[in-house]
């Protein structure tokens, strides 16, 4: 593997002051260029704020973050984000939504205004990667919640970033769209080589899609395993039904469980 | 005007006549069957007389009433949306201007007028500005709601991107307040209609406020209640039209009845 592009080296993580509460831990990790990670834990854990802090949203009070080879102590912008909730603003098309990014970070708003024919073909190519062909000039609120997300993951994408953090982002769909969802994210992986740290409470999500998943305690998190997830790739929906993938996620359930006793 | 079917008859759309109908026939007969004097409740025939009779005088003084509380709720609107924003855009601000306004708020604006009267004379001036005064908190209220409650996500999101404060106002705070604002105008023009008859009835020449108190003065009941329905007729209309308004411009918060 490549060298690591997210490197987290005995973080604490405090909110509120002195006084406040101990997010995370001597928080240690590194995630390769192009690697897929997950991380999975107990609810409260500090997973949230690990993605904060890679993205530079919060700054520790001890420790270092590194991404691309610089410390963070501002906002990066070569990441992309998506949340559990989707977002959408309500007020622009499907297709002004992804765009969006592209009027924020630094290197794109300049060019926007003479190459906006460019970068409309780049956001209707991500739609359609994503199974929203057509669905461009729909107000958000016109789509489903699946939709949404689909949505929601080009937003996070059309900036081309180098690396794409992912907050539960199919944690509130119904398990028939999330493994779509899951299909669409494996192959924008292997398509675009984008490195992602996903964030999950579906331990067979972690499984399926993750070249590594990391175990936290339960807070203030710190990283308690860290499992390789042997599978070749391109995976397909059915090892999700193979014996060596049903014990892989019933370890980390054992793991998590564990997490959740243990402080 | 009928939902397309054609048969049978919209209730929906008739139902603010005929119960606005309703009203006024039941007044006037239970002030007939009652035998009611006209100096404590006037029938609205007697009412629909008196504005024929005193027409030019209700028509200059609507007018005049209709000229401050416009021209005090424009001032607000403007003062309302730029105070808002400012408040909206900083903690501190917030904190500092918030108790200052609620009390300012607090003061009933009757009270006010006196002051203004002392400053400007009385007239004009001393209505507008307390239609401006009164009508002006629910728009910065509202302006700095729409601000102050943006998801924490959407701006984890920009942020993460290397927006800036003023990038997230641009693009997601003052387009999401904007609902909250049209939203206030109908409540604002509402009070500054209160402000300028206050206003006029303590101290003026003219419009509908002085109009009122001075045929009170009179025992001219009728007249009296000429003047409410005047008052009424114009709260309706600009409520209407704030109303309407709101629905052109923020069309994307009413979704409902936008998706076809
Ligand atoms: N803005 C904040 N201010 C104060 N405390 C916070 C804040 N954000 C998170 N915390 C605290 O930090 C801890 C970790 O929160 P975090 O959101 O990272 O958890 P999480 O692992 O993402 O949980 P979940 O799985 O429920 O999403 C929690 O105990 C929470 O109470
Ligand atoms: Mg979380």
């Amino acid at each position: 593997m490549a060298y690591p592009l997210v490197t987290i080296s005995n973080v604490d993580m405090r909110y509120g002051g002195a006084e406040g509460i101990l997010a995370v831990k001597d928080l240690t990790l590194s995630v390769a260029k192009g690697e897929f990670a997950a991380v999975v834990g107990p609810s409260g854990c500090g997973k949230s704020t690990l993605m904060k802090l890679v993205t530079g949203l919060h700054i520790p009070q001890s420790g270092v973050v590194m991404v691309a080879g610089e410390r963070v102590t501002r906002p990066v912008s070569i990441v992309g984000m998506a949340f559990q909730n989707p977002t959408m603003l309500p007020w622009r098309t499907t297709l002004d939504n992804i765009l969006l990014p592209l009027e924020i970070v630094e290197r794109h708003r300049k060019r926007l205004r003479a190459n906006k024919a460019e970068y409309v073909a780049k956001a209707e190519k991500l739609l359609e990667t994503v199974g929203l062909k057509g669905f461009g000039s729909k107000f958000p609120w016109q789509l489903s919640g699946g939709m949404q997300q689909r949505a929601n993951l080009c937003r996070a994408l059309i900036h081309e970033p180098d690396l794409l953090m992912l907050d539960e982002p199919f944690g509130a769909l119904d398990s028939f769209t999330r493994e779509e969802l899951w299909c669409v994210i494996r192959d924008l992986h292997a398509a675009q080589g984008v490195t992602i740290v996903l964030v999950t409470h579906d331990l067979r999500e972690a499984a399926f899609l993750a070249d590594k998943v990391f175990v936290m305690s339960s807070r203030p998190g710190r990283i308690l395993q860290e499992r390789r997830v042997p599978f070749e790739r391109p995976r397909d929906l059915d090892i999700l039904y193979k014996p060596e993938f049903n014990d892989l996620v019933h370890e980390l359930r054992g793991a998590i469980a564990e997490a959740r006793i243990a402080v | 005007m009928s939902a397309g079917t054609g048969r049978g008859f919209n209730w929906l759309n008739a139902a603010p006549w005929v119960y606005t109908i309703g009203l006024f026939v039941i007044w006037e007969v239970s002030v007939r069957a009652f035998g009611i004097a006209q100096y404590i409740l006037p029938a609205p025939s007697v009412i629909l007389n008196a504005i024929v009779e005193f027409w030019p005088a209700i028509w200059k003084n609507s007018l005049q009433t209709l000229y401050t509380t416009t021209v005090g709720f424009l001032l607000a609107v403007v003062g309302g949306l730029a105070l808002g924003l400012l408040v909206g855009w900083s903690k501190t601000i917030y904190a500092g201007l918030y108790p200052i306004m609620v009390g300012f708020n607090a003061i009933p604006k009757v009270a006010i007028v006196p002051i203004l009267v002392i400053w400007f004379g009385i007239g004009t001036i001393p209505a507008v500005l307390t239609a401006f005064l009164i009508s002006f908190f629910p728009i910065v209220v509202n302006v700095a709601t729409g601000l102050a409650t943006i998801e924490p996500e959407t701006e984890d999101v920009l942020r993460a991107l290397g927006a800036k404060k003023m990038d997230i106002m641009l693009k997601v705070g003052i387009p999401r307040s904007m609902p909250y604002f049209f939203g206030s105008l109908k409540v604002a023009i509402t009070l500054a209609f209160v402000g300028s008859v206050v206003s006029e009835t303590v101290a003026s020449n003219t419009g509908l406020g002085q109009m009122m108190s001075a045929a009170q003065s009179q025992f001219n009941v009728p007249l009296v209640f000429a003047g409410l329905i005047m008052l009424a007729v114009e709260g309706i209309a600009m409520y209407a039209l704030m109303a309407w308004i709101e629905r052109r411009t923020t069309g994307w918060a009413h979704r409902g009845q936008m998706a076809q």
